[in-house]
């Protein structure tokens, strides 16, 4: 089932060695969601 | 997960209404989603951010998570996760971003 984002606030944790940040804000914005903030991280 | 997003997820969670909070990760591997999972529903597994001993249990998934994708225009997931979502041991990742927020997430 899907996860309803509609108006959900968002926090974006990315990853530089996986899917950054920006890509992740476009996908979910798409789904309705509020983006409340977001980083790319670098876990090596 | 680094101090500085810890901090800006603690503050978010005491701002907002944590239940209507959702945290999204791109971790490239199993282990690393895992941790910031951890981080952001127990606390910080390694007991050194603002989030030690912090349990938020925040509704945490990654991107590659069928959920998620469903949830996100088709056209826009493919062009922006297809590459990655091709590349990364989806499988893996998902399964556990998602025992963690099974077991810890309060929401």
């Amino acid at each position: 089932m899907a996860l309803d984002l509609k108006g959900k606030k968002v926090i974006i944790i990315g990853d530089r060695d996986g899917v950054p940040a920006p890509a992740i804000e476009e996908a979910v914005k798409s789904a309705g969601a509020e983006v409340i903030f977001s980083a790319t991280e670098c876990f090596v | 997960m680094d101090m500085e997003n810890q901090a800006r997820v603690k503050a978010a969670a005491e701002k907002y209404n944590p239940e209507e909070l959702v945290v999204i990760l791109g971790g490239g591997e199993a282990e690393s989603s895992g941790l910031a999972a951890e981080t952001v529903t127990v606390g910080d597994p390694a007991f050194a951010g603002p989030l030690a001993g912090v349990s938020l249990g925040l509704k945490v998934y990654h991107i590659l998570e069928d959920e998620v994708k469903e949830a996100c225009d088709p056209k826009v997931y493919e062009e922006q996760i297809g590459m990655m979502e091709m590349v990364l041991d989806k499988e893996a990742i998902t399964q556990e971003v998602r025992r963690i927020r099974e077991q810890y997430s309060k929401y």
